[in-house]
């Protein structure tokens, strides 16, 4: 009975392992780093790390649930762009933050469920299908902001990105019931269990009865309204909207997830991964922040830290002939 | 049984040949632009298109290699930009053009090198470790770039861009020469047998015993190499190094492989179908230029040609 246990124990500790030494990693930077600055350790600071991180982890989430289930979304940053851009307008237009919080989403929604159609019932490779996305958004973007900058949001939207509910931060807040309720529909869902199956192995999938097309679209579309809700704390915490605001955005999302643990080939990988993931990157580029790096050194490491979390992952797994 | 599989195999090959789809898009976009802006048709502005669509095959030759092989390589474009940094950096630097442009086709080769390292020896997917190589590289030439002045390149370097062999353009003589190289490669050679084979029947490729790593590292090594020609050019072009200067132009190098009919499984695809889309993507963007469309709103207009062009491909064979 004992050594049953202790066999079971055994295999599930790979995993356990990996997971704790990421926490130890977001840990020993976190003493680092309050070593190395006396900037990082203060309240101010912590709380900007945390606005940061849960706006990558908004991005990174959706695109954590399109890669789990075998897919991939390289449109996310450039999603986050137009919805961005287009409720700036919609709120500026109407007076009515609503209103523009609506029209993020739903654009947001529309264009993860247009991917999703390319990629099931159209059967396009996943990387150009969102490829070819992103660069259509990016150019609808220009077009439609024509180099202007649109800012200055009314107070009741700005609680989104800068406002405090009960002493916490709202976009964290906003993150913390995503993060819950995402893992909730992963772990404790047929809906998610199917997701993982499917990204394990979509044939069997589709033989055991998931309905993997429709699935996947799902994903898609959640993958794309999570840029949508994302862009408005994004326009929420920075005041302005620009055409080019989603372009930096898309490595450091992807970045989020590899780190996190989740396999690019699918049907492995968590949301609390990405949670982590996102610590991670964003106690890297604070601190960089912090000691005063060149902000062009950013886009490098985070280069980096996806090699070499990629590196790491191949490594670990069992070698396939 | 024989007989009927000879048969179908000859009334095949007597069909009429069928014209790629690019051929007629081209048609097309060259009708319409020449109806829509007089100027378009005159020879002043084909040869404008030719000089600028020779940068683009540059770039877009090795892809057709890359994608054939089933990868991808999206860090040319900031490769590209990177070369051109450090062509100018070591030119005025040491005053020599000669080692700017070594140093540079060496950057180049790195880049690849390292591309190819990863993709074939670790075995990662290929758009992901070049989406992060883009960000390194671009990183890179940003923070080498910062600062310096890179422009006023010594006459001799901008012969690269408006210079002429026996009368033709260099750029158009540097295209040229690339594609009988890669005509030469692909079709000729055992490589380009291996290349096919690796995107068609990689694992029969492996079981027969042959190395298919240093093929890999070899086609994405081509790909930074070229990028870097093609950079070394653009910055002739525009005098200097510029951190952004071929920013996005590993987006038009991969619309042109997939205009031209090279798909991203089954190793199909071929040479001559990436030229007529590097021309098909330099008449649109040209045409799209007189007509006044800002540069980057074209590339939406791009994005819609690839997955136009990706859905009729996979109609066709489906």
């Amino acid at each position: 009975m004992s050594t049953t246990l202790k066999v079971a124990e055994m295999q599930l500790s790979p995993t356990a392992v990996t997971a704790v030494s990421r926490v130890m990693v977001v840990v020993l930077l976190g003493i680092g780093l309050t070593w190395a600055s006396d900037g990082f350790f203060t309240p101010a600071n912590l709380v900007s790390v945390l606005r940061q991180a849960s706006l990558l982890f908004l991005l990174a989430c959706g695109l954590t649930l399109v890669i789990l289930a075998g897919g991939l979304d390289l449109s996310v940053g450039a999603n986050l762009g137009l919805c961005a851009c287009l409720a700036a307008a919609v709120i500026k237009g109407t007076g009515s933050p609503l209103c523009g919080a609506l029209v993020g989403v739903s654009v947001g929604s529309a264009i993860g469920v247009v991917n999703g159609l390319l990629v099931t019932t159209l059967r396009l490779p996943a990387f150009i299908a969102t490829y070819g996305m992103l660069w259509i958004l990016h150019g609808l973007t220009y077009a439609f902001m024509a180099g202007e900058t649109i800012h200055g949001f009314p107070p009741g939207f700005r609680y989104i990105g800068g406002g405090f509910l009960a002493g916490v931060p709202v976009p964290v807040i906003v993150t913390g019931l995503s993060l819950l309720a995402g893992t909730v529909l992963l772990q404790r869902t047929v809906f998610g269990q199917e997701l993982y199956a499917i990204g394990a192995n979509p044939v069997a999938a589709f033989l055991s009865g998931i309905p993997v097309k429709r699935r996947q679209i799902t994903v898609y579309a959640v993958s794309g309204a999570m840029a949508g809700l994302a862009s408005l704390v994004y326009l929420a915490r920075m005041n302005a909207a620009e055409g080019d605001i989603g372009e930096p955005l898309l490595m450091p999302a992807i970045a989020a997830v590899l780190v996190g643990g989740t396999a690019l080939s699918g049907g492995r990988g968590s949301l609390i991964g990405t949670m982590v993931g996102a610590l991670l990157l964003t106690l890297v580029l604070n601190g960089m922040n912090l000691l005063g790096v060149n902000a062009n050194w950013q886009p490098i490491i985070t280069g980096a830290i996806s090699l070499g979390s990629l590196l790491l992952e191949r490594l670990g797994a069992p070698r396939r002939a | 049984m024989r007989d009927i599989a000879l048969t179908r195999a000859r009334t095949a090959g007597f069909k009429l040949p069928q014209l790629p789809g690019v051929v007629w898009m081209l048609i097309a976009m060259i009708a319409a632009f020449s109806a829509w802006t007089p100027s378009f048709f005159s020879l002043a502005n084909l040869t404008n298109v030719a000089l600028q669509s020779s940068n683009l095959a540059m770039l877009a030759l090795p892809m057709t290699l890359i994608v054939m092989s089933e990868g991808i390589d999206l860090s040319v474009g900031s490769t590209a930009s990177l070369v051109g940094v450090m062509f100018a950096l070591v030119t005025l630097g040491t005053g020599s053009v000669a080692l700017g442009a070594i140093s540079g086709v060496l950057t180049g080769l790195l880049v690849g090198l390292i591309n190819g390292w990863l993709v074939a020896v670790h075995a990662l997917p290929p758009f992901v470790v070049t989406l992060a190589t883009l960000g390194i590289v671009q990183g890179a030439s940003l923070l080498i770039a910062e600062g310096q002045v890179t422009n006023g390149l010594p006459p001799v370097a901008h012969w690269l861009y408006d210079g002429t062999v026996l009368g033709v353009s260099t750029p158009i003589v540097g295209a040229a020469l690339t594609y009988v190289l890669f005509h030469r490669l692909l079709y000729h050679t055992r490589f380009g047998g291996y290349v096919f084979a690796l995107g068609g029947n990689r694992e029969a490729l492996q079981v027969s015993g042959v190395g298919i790593r240093r093929w890999l590292i070899a086609a994405y090594a081509m790909g930074g190499t070229f990028a870097a020609f093609a950079g070394l050019i653009l910055a002739a072009r525009i005098d200097g190094g510029q951190p952004t200067a071929a920013a996005s132009m590993e987006f038009d190098a991969i619309a042109a492989v997939v205009v031209g009919g090279t798909s991203f499984d089954k190793g199909k695809g071929g040479l001559p179908g990436t030229l007529l889309g590097v021309i098909a993507v330099g008449v649109l963007k040209n045409g799209l230029n007189l007509a006044s469309v800002a540069s980057a709103t074209q590339v939406t207009m791009i994005g819609l040609f690839v997955i136009l062009a990706v859905l009729v491909d996979g109609r066709r064979r489906a």
